[in-house]
């Protein structure tokens, strides 16, 4: 390093933020690893983008952190999210292992290598001192990015837009479902298939309302007694109604005993 | 506390990711930790060029982020298009190209 350049001393505070968020982030990938939720992993991720954007500010870099905060942690988080709730969500990961062994030799591996590569930045920069960007960030941090961009990497920046571009093209195709003309159902199709022997052709009856329960849950009861099937949603549990709730009010033996018939 | 540090917690997670590309079976969990790999190189980047008292670091994180992104549009796109077609996000259940 030459004499000519300044040393940026690091403050006590840049550290706290360091010692904090560093082992913070290391929890939070471990936690995204194991977890057995993808969402889980998705939030850990999250996490971790956020100490990462924080750690850019802190290096004077505060475009790259905005960035890294509204680009990963607001789009690309999102479009995981996204992906997640439409394609397994709990879709647990299996615990059967394909190749034995492969989870602790991937593991080993794992430790091996940090161990090397640790060791290695660590030797290798332990006195180095930064020289900071405080020269380089003298008219302001987004001017000194636009001006290396715009003239030393233009060119890479042109690619840049011509990437995107091919990857929005290759997305829209590659989601893109071909329906076939003659699989599409038409309306007289549908119609027939409402009229068919087997189908009811009116509207489902909604949820029974009751004195003691109105839940969706609450089968209607038709004019015989009988509970309705399809008047609750099939997802939803069906709520037996009790002895109590089933009897016509004010009739029953269990209410007391008053044997007044209401005038409804 | 050095800027060396940085570099170190960098390569940390980098491995993390590595192994957890090695170790898990969701598509979209691989691509999370290949995700978490990028971000570690761009930590380095930042910080090297922080020391080396350049923007370049933060010019090449830059497009690393862009590349991440083209990047997950697509991967993501194709795992959509597989789990429509195999009704699965299990990177072991995807064993032919086609079908």
């Amino acid at each position: 390093m030459t004499a000519t350049l300044a040393v940026e001393a690091i403050s006590t505070g840049e550290a706290w933020f360091f010692w904090i968020l560093g082992p913070l982030a290391v929890l939070a990938a471990i936690g995204m690893v194991v977890a057995r939720n993808a969402v889980h992993s998705a939030l850990f991720l999250v996490l971790i983008m956020l100490c990462l954007g924080v750690f850019y500010v802190i290096q004077s870099g505060p475009f790259i952190g905005l960035a890294q905060i509204i680009v990963y942690t607001g789009a690309i988080m999102m479009l995981f999210l996204f992906v997640l709730m439409l394609v397994g969500r709990d879709a647990q990961d299996s615990l059967i292992e394909v190749l034995r062994g492969q989870r602790v030799a991937a593991i080993l591996l794992g430790i091996g290598f940090a161990g090397l590569i640790a060791t290695a930045f660590f030797r290798a920069l332990r006195n180095v001192s930064a020289t900071g960007l405080a020269a380089a960030n003298s008219q302001g941090n987004v001017q000194g990015l636009a001006a290396i961009i715009f003239t030393r990497y233009i060119f890479a920046f042109e690619v840049t837009s011509a990437l995107l571009i091919t990857a929005a093209t290759g997305a829209m195709i590659l989601a893109h479902i071909e329906r076939r003309k003659e699989q599409k159902t038409t309306q007289p199709d549908r119609m027939r298939a409402r009229f068919l022997p087997g189908n009811y052709p009116g509207p489902k009856a909604g949820p029974g309302v009751y004195a003691l329960s109105d839940s969706v849950a609450t089968p209607a009861r038709l004019p015989d007694g009988r509970q309705s099937e399809r008047s609750v949603p099939p997802i939803l549990p069906k709520r037996e109604l009790t002895e109590i709730e089933a009897a016509p009010k004010g009739t029953a033996s269990s209410f007391g005993g008053h044997g007044s018939t209401e005038g409804r | 506390m050095q800027p060396g540090y940085y570099v170190v917690l960098a390569a940390v997670l980098f491995t993390i990711g590595a192994v957890g590309v090695l170790i898990r079976r969701n598509a979209i969990v691989l691509f999370m930790c290949i995700e978490l790999m990028l971000n570690a190189s761009n930590l380095a980047l930042v910080t090297f060029g922080r020391i080396n008292g350049t923007l370049d670091g933060q010019i090449m994180a830059f497009f690393v982020m862009v590349v991440a992104a083209a990047e997950v549009v697509v991967g993501l796109a194709i795992i959509m298009s597989i789990f429509r077609t195999r009704r699965s996000a299990s990177v072991d259940e995807a064993n032919l190209l086609k079908y």
